[in-house]
């Protein structure tokens, strides 16, 4: 009995933890700006879509979305491209100089971006990558790989290699039992990484402020946009960033939870 | 169908020599055994015959086909694992239904086929369930389902019981034997199971560190071991080996060691010797063979008493007798065994002597 209360009461500081800012946010975003600046109210008196409505289509809210969106994608898809195959070699094959690569790999997610910004946007002038969405996405992809690779090898070792092998022996080739045994195994986790993955480039901002001008994704948007607006702006522009996000990832929860349903033993 | 052919097969991890020149002929349809301690090379033996293992060196042969460099999946082979790998994210029905899908068989010979090979190994009832849902022994059965409904060329099982507790590993033994023998499919068994192997096998391989040491029926192996490690290897209690001197007066050979006196009929034509004989072959009372020894230890299996003593010198002997028997620890009997039932070898090289 008393455990219940003490479980319920946990739930519930942790409930008002994580969502009073939240609310207040998503209140403050859709408040009217004598509201919000009228010390007597709390609750507003009505709501407006009004700031939320400027961000979007007047200061371009709407195309930095876009980038945003077009940015992780990117990542993402290169980050995949090379770090799946990179991450399985780690899994199954033992080689020379695997230790000093796991290792060389962990080590570039402690090398904070901020330090490899500036040779960065020296290099990419001098290529023609600054102020691009591609450009972007290739730092991002920088930033994402290294955690591809480790978590994609994690879980390809949690995979036994013996439903594989069950797959050469019984017609297919070593790509194809891949591919047709392992990959659909290994979905979970991999759709779990690939949000995790998407989260990482979206909420990334440093890198995107300095690497572009005109292109900017979303939240060097709002950074260098809304923060010279009104606090209503810039409550406004949290909810942007957090909408997008919270779909993507309730999205792909259910999913998640339906497919381990049946791959998870 | 096929006849497998192993010749002079070398598969080298580095230092460690996992196989070491392994030549071996399995006939058409037969069941053979691989049988060894852990660590032997068994499963590289097979994986090596799957081609889910590249060789360092030799050939393998189905029928007259060199396949040693072949593709797992060019070799009309299938395969039990030892952890069965029963594919978790595909149904029963899909499970064992996949080889054929693979190999573009029609949906209606599929469906026919997997019927036939559920009925084979009593599923039928779980067709519609996913691995997760079955017992052990169910996904057990699931996966040698989907090892024949192929027809394969040859058949491998790496230790495909171990994982049962101890009633259904005898019950799948028959039932595996029964069903190898009805398809007639030539079948490699690992195995570190000695009865198994010998309730199994039409011949059994004993390997040890990567080397063929014996290749023979049960009987032949359990009457005729070649060398020491065979003769220690096979049977339970361990053979009890005695070193002894041959004394030799003209008339008579004897071999003397630690307080026996064993009378021959022929010379070995060595001076020293190592006498085996099986714990169930020795006897309480006098006999052809008697001697005196000390009991310390007793095991009771109720059937069987598994008697552990000391000889004069202190040399420990096991002996195996039919029945439940009570003695007391530091009991002093007389046992005896008849020289028929000796094997004799030699104790540099351990290769059985002939007599
Ligand atoms: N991939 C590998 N890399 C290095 N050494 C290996 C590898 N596979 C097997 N070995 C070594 O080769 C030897 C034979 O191994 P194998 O797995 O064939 O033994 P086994 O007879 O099947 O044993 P068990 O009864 O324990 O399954 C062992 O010494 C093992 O350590
Ligand atoms: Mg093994």
């Amino acid at each position: 009995m008393l455990k219940k209360v003490f479980f319920w009461i946990a739930v519930i500081l942790i409930a008002v933890w994580f969502l009073t800012p939240i609310v207040m946010i998503f209140l403050a975003a859709f408040t009217p700006a004598e509201d919000y600046y009228n010390p007597h109210r709390i609750i507003p008196s009505h709501l407006t879509f009004e700031h939320l409505y400027k961000l979007l289509f007047l200061l371009d809210g709407w195309k930095s979305i876009i980038i945003s969106v077009e940015v992780a994608l990117i990542a993402i898809g290169l980050s995949f491209l090379i770090g799946l195959p990179a991450g399985y070699a780690m899994a199954r094959y033992k080689f020379k100089g695997k230790r000093a690569i796991n290792l060389t790999i962990l080590l570039t997610r402690s090398i904070p971006l901020i330090v490899v910004a500036v040779p960065l946007i020296v290099i990419y002038m001098k290529v023609g990558l600054s102020d691009t969405v591609l450009g972007v996405a290739l730092a991002h992809t920088a930033m994402i790989l290294p955690f591809v690779v480790l978590i994609t090898s994690s879980i390809f070792s949690g995979i036994s290699v013996e439903y594989e092998e069950a797959g050469m022996v019984f017609g297919l080739t070593h790509f194809q039992s891949f591919v047709k045994i392992t990959l659909p195994l290994a979905l979970p986790g991999l759709a779990a990484s690939a949000i995790y993955s998407f989260i990482m480039s979206w909420n990334e901002v440093f890198v995107a402020s300095i690497l572009t001008l005109t292109n900017r994704t979303l939240p060097a948007h709002i950074l260098n946009t809304a923060m010279a607006s009104p606090d209503y702006f810039k409550f406004a522009a949290g909810v942007m960033m957090a909408v997008p996000a919270m779909i993507f990832i309730f999205f792909t929860r259910k999913y998640l939870i339906s497919m381990w349903g049946i791959s998870l033993k | 169908m096929a006849r497998v052919r192993i010749e002079n097969l070398k598969k080298y991890f580095g230092e460690v020599k996992a196989l070491d020149g392994i030549t071996l002929e399995i006939e058409d349809g037969e069941f053979l055994v691989l049988l060894g301690p852990s660590g032997c090379g068994k499963t590289t033996l097979l994986r090596s015959v799957s081609g889910l293992e590249s060789v360092t060196s030799g050939k393998i042969f189905f029928n007259d086909r060199d396949v040693t460099n072949l593709q797992p999946k060019d070799r009309n082979i299938s395969m039990v694992f030892q952890s069965y790998a029963v594919w978790p994210h595909m149904k029963v029905r899909d499970n064992i239904g996949y080889p054929m899908k693979i190999k573009g068989h029609s949906k209606e010979e599929i469906e026919k086929r997997v019927k036939w090979a559920a009925n084979m190994l009593n599923i039928s009832e779980l067709l519609d369930r996913y691995p997760s849902q079955l017992s052990g022994g169910q996904r057990q059965r699931v996966a040698v389902a989907r090892a024949i409904v192929l027809n394969p060329a040859v058949l491998l099982m790496d230790e495909p019981l171990s994982n049962l507790d101890a009633l259904l590993r005898v019950k799948m033994r028959s039932e595996l034997k029964k069903l190898q023998e009805e398809l007639g499919v030539t079948t490699i068994y690992v195995t570190h199971d000695q009865v198994e192997a010998m309730t199994m096998g039409d011949r059994i391989a004993v390997m040890n560190r990567g080397k063929l040491q014996q290749v023979g029926t049960a009987s032949e192996i359990y009457h005729k071991p070649v060398n020491m490690f065979v003769a220690g290897f096979i049977g339970s209690p361990q053979m009890n080996f005695l070193r002894a001197k041959t004394v030799s007066d003209g008339a008579k050979t004897i071999l003397k060691g630690h307080g026996v006196d064993i009378p021959i009929s022929s010379d070995p034509g060595l001076e020293e010797v190592v006498v085996g004989i099986r714990p169930e072959h020795i006897g309480l009372g006098k006999g052809e063979v008697s001697f005196e020894a000390t009991v310390f230890f007793i095991e009771k299996l109720m059937s069987s008493t598994i008697i552990h003593a000391t000889l004069e010198d202190g040399k420990e002997i096991v002996s195996m007798i039919p029945g439940d028997h009570e003695f007391k620890n530091g009991e002093k009997v007389t046992m005896s065994f008849s020289t028929e039932k000796i094997h004799l070898f030699d104790p540099k090289t351990e290769r059985r002597i002939e007599t």
